[in-house]
């Protein structure tokens, strides 16, 4: 039972029409899910984020996906009506994207749109729902949830917006967290704090967590287990912790080309990019 | 084979307008202007709107060779008939051949729309751009100026100043001009403001780059491309300006044939010959509805935000 | 007083403070500022968001006018505002590489630009040779930067900076928006210029380990003031003084379950 994965993603592919031909974005992914904290890493343009959104079916026009399979859960999200996805989007699979700024309504309280949330999924009393939001606010440690749940987005700051969007989005409690660069417009301590926030829930929860970045070490720090993916291909699957024994050439390339405190201070090593890689991926 | 070949060098064209590494200044000037006209083209009601305005200009260029009669000929023994193939449009109450009128009268009707657009555009940006990046107290006079123009309705003050200049399609052009440049010059110093603070701004400052520099070749290209969008949306209700003071007998003067003035001198027989005035106000709404629509789709190439980017 | 090393430093900061608004809205942004950097050399600015760093090096380049205190450049007193002169001794490079460089203008326009506004001559020589040296070939020159990509943008921005030929770069955060691989070239790319043309740098980032890789000296910012200077080689002894500093480096070694709760709040300063 444990042992069924949460999610199956099987030759999963993005294309785009454009004037110049059909452009991929990503070419045939493969992978499984479990309750885990499963960490896709990639520089720009390698097709992370869009992988995420397709999980969604949220992939922008005139984005065309296709996927042998694509399972959450015993459910086939590609042939779920729109009114299915609308019952799994939010309650079972939530989505924490880069900027909260962005992802909140500006005029509404944050405290109504985390308690608007929740009531969206269950039919609760508002009285109840605002007893929740207070909770999951207080879950995400804020300090003074009252006053929190009282102020308006442009009133928080980055780091207290992404907790804000942590709270709204866990508060139906789903089984699945898909969490697009959620720290990497805030600064490096203000993000590991809200990772340990996020790390804990998904702990207590048992949750999947999907976890889409550029930054290799911290990936490799905060996740259970590391997909590389460059130019639309996954290239590597590996446990975290023997990343640094990864095997791969485009992994080893990108972790050379990190500068570190202990360096030396001479000539990063720059990656070579194999064309090769475009044609085979895992 | 011959086919063959053209289809060929035609590629060979489209190849070099959209290479992306272009080998001289020109090539990518034109390769962007190339990508602006594919992204132009598939839009069918911008192509119209284009269609419409050159045939206004094609109208007025070749008048003489495209009107059958003169257009101030009065054949009174004709006057008020209905369509026919001699009068296509039938004629007015002096016997003038209405088709001729209209194919002049769109002479007028440019001369009046080029006239303002290169007098109104140049001073709302230039007030706009100046206002918006210099700020401070410049910005406040060159505003109020601009609110005091505003605060009047357009036509009322078309109206006055007409009134004081005397009637005449010279004065409608110039009162019309000074009524319409304080929109431009909003949405100019609007856009300013947004770029004045922008990354590439504070670069050519830092190259030592003084004010007028500054705003000349880094602003103002960056304005004219809502501006142009602007001024050519506006060009239905600048015709329609001139018609009107046309209409009132304050823009052009007879026996000009002027689309407005026509308008006005057919209603007295509109009950009975209700073509007399209908057929240049068909000609307004179709040129107006061409403008808008060629407005529109600039728009959708040109605005910024979407790049006009490949 | 110290006559060689002051005549060996090429810029030198004593109490500067930026102050924004005015009244009950008063800001101090920048707090009593000091530090040295001997020419040659490449001096880190670290800290977090609104820390002051980079209101440090606006203040620096010209950039802003609302500062008081001394900052002497290259012998020379600096007032708030600058002749033209000064801009072909420091150049600046940006931290966004989609928002430094004009979305109308040609990279070859926007490298004519400094030659005209300083009368240059042989322009065409200069831009080929610049864009030679930030290893951009000549089919860049005609692109407009949307037909650019993240790291040849910089590439241009750094060849704009270089192009006027001058002594003093200012890098605000120059790879903080590129990916990884792309900001390995370009932070090699810098060391390489500085060494082929004897520049100073300082560069302002909130990365510690970019800054131990480039830096020799660096000021660790806080609520705009200067918490702690040190030299690189401190920081890879792991032994630098100020919590505030021990603290930023543990975060920079990754995600760490345990030490996250021992983080300090430095935020509001007493």
């Amino acid at each position: 039972m444990t042992d069924k994965p949460l999610l199956t993603i099987e030759d999963l592919k993005v294309s785009f029409p454009t004037r110049k031909g059909l452009v991929e974005a990503v070419r045939g992914i493969s992978l499984s899910l479990g309750r885990e904290k499963l960490g896709i890493v990639g520089e720009s343009g390698s097709g992370k984020s869009l992988t995420g959104r397709s999980i969604l079916r949220l992939v922008p026009k005139p984005g065309v996906v296709t996927a042998g399979r694509l399972e959450f859960d015993g459910v086939d999200l590609q042939r779920a009506s729109e009114a299915q996805m609308r019952e799994i989007r939010g309650q079972r699979i939530s989505m924490v994207m880069q900027d909260p700024k962005f992802s909140l309504n500006p005029v509404m309280r944050v405290g109504e749109q985390i308690a608007e949330a929740y009531r969206t999924h269950q039919k609760v009393p508002q009285a109840e729902a605002r007893r929740r939001a207070l909770d999951m606010l207080a879950a995400v440690r804020i300090r003074d949830p009252e006053r929190v749940y009282r102020a308006y987005p442009h009133e928080v700051s980055g780091g207290m917006g992404q907790r804000i969007m942590i709270a709204m989005m866990l508060i139906p409690d789903p089984d699945l967290l898909i969490a697009d660069e959620p720290t990497s417009a805030l600064d490096v301590t203000v993000q590991l704090q809200v990772l340990a926030i996020l790390d804990d829930l998904v702990t207590q929860r048992g949750m999947g967590l999907v976890f889409i970045s550029h930054d290799l070490n911290l990936v490799a720090s905060f996740c259970d287990r590391v997909v590389i993916m460059y130019a639309g291909r996954v290239m590597e699957v590996c446990d975290a912790k023997n990343l640094a024994a990864a095997q791969h050439p485009y992994t080893r390339g990108l972790l050379n080309c990190l500068p570190s405190i202990d360096g030396d201070g001479r000539d990063l090593p720059v990656l070579k990019r194999d064309p090769a890689w475009m044609e085979h991926g895992l | 084979m011959s086919g063959e070949s053209e289809s060929l060098q035609a590629l060979g064209w489209r190849a070099w307008l959209l290479s992306s590494s272009p080998r001289s200044r020109n090539q990518a000037r034109l390769g962007r202007f190339y990508i602006a006209w594919l992204s132009f083209r598939s839009n069918h009601l911008a192509m119209l709107g284009l269609g419409i305005v050159l045939a206004l200009i094609f109208m007025a260029v070749f008048a003489p060779l495209i009107a059958p009669y003169d257009p101030n000929a009065q054949v009174l023994a004709d006057r008020l008939q209905y369509f026919s193939a001699e009068h296509w449009f039938g004629t007015d109450d002096f016997g003038r051949d209405i088709f001729s009128r209209i194919v002049y009268g769109s002479r007028l009707t440019l001369y009046i729309v080029i006239l303002v657009a290169i007098i109104a555009a140049p001073i709302g940006l230039a007030v706009g751009t100046t206002a918006g990046y210099l700020g401070g107290w410049v910005d406040k006079v060159l505003m109020r100026i601009t609110d005091i123009f505003l605060a009047f309705p357009k036509l009322v003050l078309a109206l006055a100043l007409v009134s004081a200049l005397g009637p005449g399609i010279e004065n409608a052009i110039i009162a019309i001009a000074i009524t319409s440049w304080p929109p431009y010059a909003r949405i100019a110093r609007a856009e300013t403001i947004t770029i004045r603070n922008s990354d590439f701004i504070s670069a050519v400052r830092l190259q030592g780059a003084g004010r007028l520099r500054i705003i000349w070749s880094h602003i103002v290209p960056l304005c004219t491309s809502s501006l142009i969008v602007r001024v050519t949306l506006d060009m239905a209700g600048i015709i329609l300006t001139a018609a009107g003071l046309g209409f009132l007998g304050l823009g052009a003067q007879p026996p000009l044939p002027e689309w407005g003035a026509m308008i006005s001198a057919g209603r007295k027989v509109l009950l009975d010959q209700w073509w007399v005035a209908t057929v240049p106000g068909i000609a307004i709404f179709i040129v107006s509805l061409g403008f808008n629509l060629l407005g529109d789709g600039l728009r959708d190439v040109l605005d910024p935000k979407s790049g006009g980017q490949s | 007083m110290n006559g060689a090393a002051q005549a060996s430093s090429m810029i030198d900061v004593r109490g500067l403070d930026v102050v924004f608004g005015k009244g009950a809205d008063e800001v101090r942004a920048v707090r009593d500022v000091s530090f040295r950097v001997p020419e040659g050399a490449t001096f880190g600015l670290v800290g977090e968001s609104g820390s002051g760093k980079s209101t440090v090096l606006r203040a620096l380049s010209g950039l802003n006018h609302d500062w008081t205190g001394q900052v002497v450049i290259a012998g020379q007193a600096q007032t708030p505002k600058r002749d033209k002169a000064f801009y072909k001794l420091v150049q600046m490079v940006f931290q966004d590489p989609y928002g430094s460089l004009h979305p109308r203008h040609t990279v070859d326009r926007i490298l004519m630009e400094p030659l005209s506004i300083h009368g240059f001559g042989d322009a065409e020589r200069r831009i080929e040779q610049v864009l030679g040296e930030v290893g951009l070939g000549p089919s860049f020159r005609f692109r407009y930067p949307h037909q650019l990509s993240g790291g040849q943008r910089q590439r241009v921005a750094v060849a704009r900076a270089l192009i006027l030929e001058p002594r003093i770069l200012l890098l605000d955060e120059p790879t903080s928006a590129l990916d990884v691989s792309v900001q390995a070239e370009v932070l090699n790319l810098l060391q390489r210029l500085k060494q082929e043309r004897g520049l100073t740098y300082i560069l302002v980032s909130h990365d510690l380990s970019v800054v131990a890789h480039m830096c020799d000296e660096l000021a660790v910012m806080n609520n705009g003031a200067v918490v702690e200077e040190l030299s690189v080689e401190r920081l890879k002894s792991h032994a630098p003084e100020h919590p505030y500093t021990r603290q930023l480096m543990v975060a920079s070694l990754g995600y760490d379950r345990a030490a996250i709760d021992r983080f300090e709040d430095f935020g509001v300063e007493g």
